[in-house]
């Protein structure tokens, strides 16, 4: 199988060791901690997954940052799918965003109220559903950075159903990056990022990034080479004091990235400013649809009522839940005393629960603790 | 502290932790002191003692969906369940089986005559004749199709347990992990995967003889890899024993495209149930003896030696990845292709 021959290219424990070995006379040369984030839940799913903390050297922190699109999804974006749900409006989402809490009640919530709530796989299902109830209106709300937001954009370029709508909650993260390098508590020195978003935007998009912050950025895969060639090279960097961009992905990234998928993109959308959940607001952080868009915007064809499910309604966010630190990469999963006790994949109190790309979801998921790199 | 549950979900019947807390909470009340190993050892199977030999009783209720599945179907599950069970207390010579069945109304007479057929040959292959039975009918929608309930019953010399594991003993699994899971599952979902994922049902009595007979005392704890996977079964023996573990991914037997529907679905081979697997703890100076005898069985040629127990961490299993170490969590809940 040419799948099993990729996996033994970079998965092969000797190099492994050998990257992890450089990685930690790097580390030790510098004398002292380096913090270093990335922002994808598949970056984090393969550090965890492999163990490869356990492989870090000591005074290296990698940290996940807010990697996941479905969990800062703010309540108020839930609010909206909750409302349209209520309106007699079929909402077709992807399964983890429905157990995401709302202000009051998550759209599974919606759905076992009555309201018409369907998980798909992707667009192209909403657009059959569409087409399987031509009587009634059909919501697609769509989540995802702008890897996903391509598709979106692509099925819309391609004309949708006249009863489909879209209720885009899309975002996009070099903004983010931004406000995370700004953050007073940070102490992250450089960041990896995510190969499969860059394959679409190019290595070239985080060069203003640099620029402005003076921190390097190499774009990372996902294997577990991927991952320690990429360390290895950003801690290079931070010792060099060289903010650049540096792709340690060619044989996915190149610096202009996919063009035609970029032109689809902001045809379709444009950046807004909006609240990311737990973190902060993020100017440019979201993507909406143009007004050359507005007749498959849901925002313009439903008046959406949310105010209404904010009178009297309970929170629904649980005080003790750090997600928000956690997402900003202050704090960790293991740190949040409701892991694993009170929250759970079963029964998730934070959205980095609920969704496969969260944190606390995948640390759950792999064991609950950070590292093993304590033990004998 | 996690909230008392007050209805049975799915995640119960997994063999997970949520499982095994609703039998502590619920049904470990009916146990009662024996001689021997009785319902409070939560074994797979009770051992009362008869004289000088041991009396071994195990009891398996089996559903699935599909009901027949590539590699098997509910009556090859049903017998080498129990079987199996049998085995993995040291007894691999059952004197009979049970067999009860539940049929819904409307149930196809033709399924259930290829149920039979396969109950017999299984019970053939493995040695144990079927000694008496019950059937009940229930309406149409109060039970899905067919549910199979086998009873076992052996004598052995030794009795072997799944919680007899000490630091420094080794452990081997039988052959290829999570085949029966990942072929039941791809069929149930409908996944339409290419390739050959069929499930290794099989009654396991023969191949475990053979272990016993080259290892002796030496075998120290058995335990069948079903719900909860290998990592289940690890984190088990791990409990019982106070013993951590330590699992070597790489030297795990994992066929390439269970690996690869895994990747696909996001499910880890090492949580999904195998039906014709063994896991065996045994003492370093037997493991290599126990291993040759394994792989000269047809059921054990892919066996392995791919953990060990240690005195760190005990209750817990850790995985080296072979690229670094992670805890490995104990299974919980039921197993859900990934949505996205």
């Amino acid at each position: 199988m040419a799948d099993a021959t990729t996996r033994m290219q970079f998965r092969d424990p000797a190099r492994a060791r050998a990257l992890a070995a450089r990685l930690a006379e790097l580390v030790d040369a510098l004398g002292r901690p380096v913090s270093v984030m990335h922002v994808c839940g598949s970056h984090e799913q393969a550090i965890a997954r492999f163990g490869l903390r356990a492989l870090f050297p000591r005074g290296l922190d990698v940290i996940m940052g807010p990697g996941c699109p479905v969990c800062v999804t703010d309540a108020p974006e839930i609010d909206e799918a909750v409302a349209l749900a209520r309106q007699g409006v079929r909402v077709a989402t992807y399964g983890d965003m429905l157990r995401v809490p709302g202000t009051a009640i998550s759209l599974e919530e919606a759905g076992a109220e009555g309201g018409a709530v369907e998980s798909v796989y992707s667009i192209t299902q909403a657009v059959e559903l569409a087409a399987r109830h031509p009587g009634e209106q059909v919501v697609f709300f769509s989540s995802g950075f702008e890897t996903t937001a391509v598709a979106t954009a692509a099925a819309i370029l391609a004309g949708v159903p006249p009863n489909l709508s879209v209720l885009s909650v899309h975002k996009y993260i070099p903004p983010a990056m931004e406000i995370v390098a700004e953050m007073p508590e940070s102490k992250v020195e450089g960041f990896l990022a995510a190969g499969h978003a860059a394959a679409i935007t190019g290595a070239d998009v985080f060069l203003p990034f640099v620029e402005r912050h003076r921190l390097p950025v190499v774009v990372a895969g996902f294997e577990p080479l991927d991952i320690l060639a990429a360390l290895v090279r950003l801690v290079e960097l931070i010792r060099d004091r060289r903010p650049a961009v540096e792709n340690a992905y060619p044989r996915c990234v190149t610096a202009r990235g996919n063009v035609p998928a970029q032109d689809r993109l902001w045809r379709v959308f444009q950046t807004a400013g909006g609240r990311w959940r737990g973190i902060a607001h993020i100017p440019n952080g979201n993507l909406r649809l143009r007004d050359a868009w507005a007749a498959v915007d849901a925002r313009r064809r439903f008046q959406i009522d949310v105010a209404g499910l904010w009178d009297g309604a309970p929170a629904a966010h649980a005080e003790r839940c750090i997600c928000g630190d956690i997402m900003a990469g202050l704090r960790r999963p293991s740190a949040c005393p409701l892991f694993g006790r009170e929250c759970t994949p079963e029964a998730p109190v934070g959205a980095c629960m609920v969704s496969t790309e969260g944190a606390c979801r995948i640390w759950h998921t792999y064991g609950g603790v950070p590292d093993l790199r304590e033990a004998s | 502290m996690e909230k008392v549950v007050q209805r049975i979900g799915l995640k119960h019947g997994s063999g997970g932790r949520a499982m095994r807390q609703l039998i502590e909470e619920v049904f470990l009340e009916l146990a009662s002191p024996v001689d021997g190993i009785g319902l409070a050892a939560l074994d797979d199977g009770a051992a009362l003692r008869i004289g000088d030999r041991w009396l071994v009783i195990t009891t398996d209720s089996h559903v699935v969906q599909p009901i027949f599945f590539p590699g098997g179907d509910i009556g090859r599950l049903s017998v080498s369940g129990t079987v199996n069970d049998l085995a993995m207390m040291g007894a691999t010579e059952p004197l009979g089986l049970t067999c009860a069945v539940i049929l819904e109304e409307g149930f196809p007479r033709a399924d259930l005559e290829r149920v039979r057929d396969s109950l017999r040959d299984t019970a053939r292959e493995a040695g144990a004749p079927f000694v008496t039975g019950d059937t009940k009918v229930m309406g149409k929608g109060e039970l899905d199709g067919i549910v199979l309930n086998t009873t076992g019953v052996a004598l052995t010399d030794r009795i072997v347990t799944d919680a007899g594991l000490a630091p420094g003993d080794l452990i081997l699994v039988t052959g290829h992990v999570g085949d029966h899971g990942l072929a039941v599952m791809s069929r149930r979902h409908d996944l339409g995967l290419q390739g050959d994922l069929r499930s290794d049902v099989a009654p396991l009595n023969g191949l475990i003889r053979a272990a016993l007979a080259a290892g002796g005392d030496d075998v120290v704890a058995m335990k069948d890899p079903t719900r909860g996977g290998l990592a289940g079964a690890l984190h088990e023996m791990a409990a019982k024993a106070r013993v951590g573990i330590v699992l070597e991914e790489p030297k795990v037997p994992i066929r390439d495209e269970v690996r690869a529907a895994g990747e696909m679905l996001g499910i880890d081979p090492l949580v999904v149930a195998n039906e014709g697997k063994a896991v065996l703890g045994v003492r370093a100076a037997a493991a290599e003896r126990v291993l040759a005898a394994l792989r000269a069985h047809p059921l054990g040629a892919h066996a392995a030696l791919c953990a060990r127990a240690v005195a760190d961490r005990p209750g817990q299993v850790v995985l080296d990845t072979g690229l670094g170490r992670r805890l490995l969590a104990e299974p919980e809940g039921e197993l859900l292709p990934r949505i996205c």
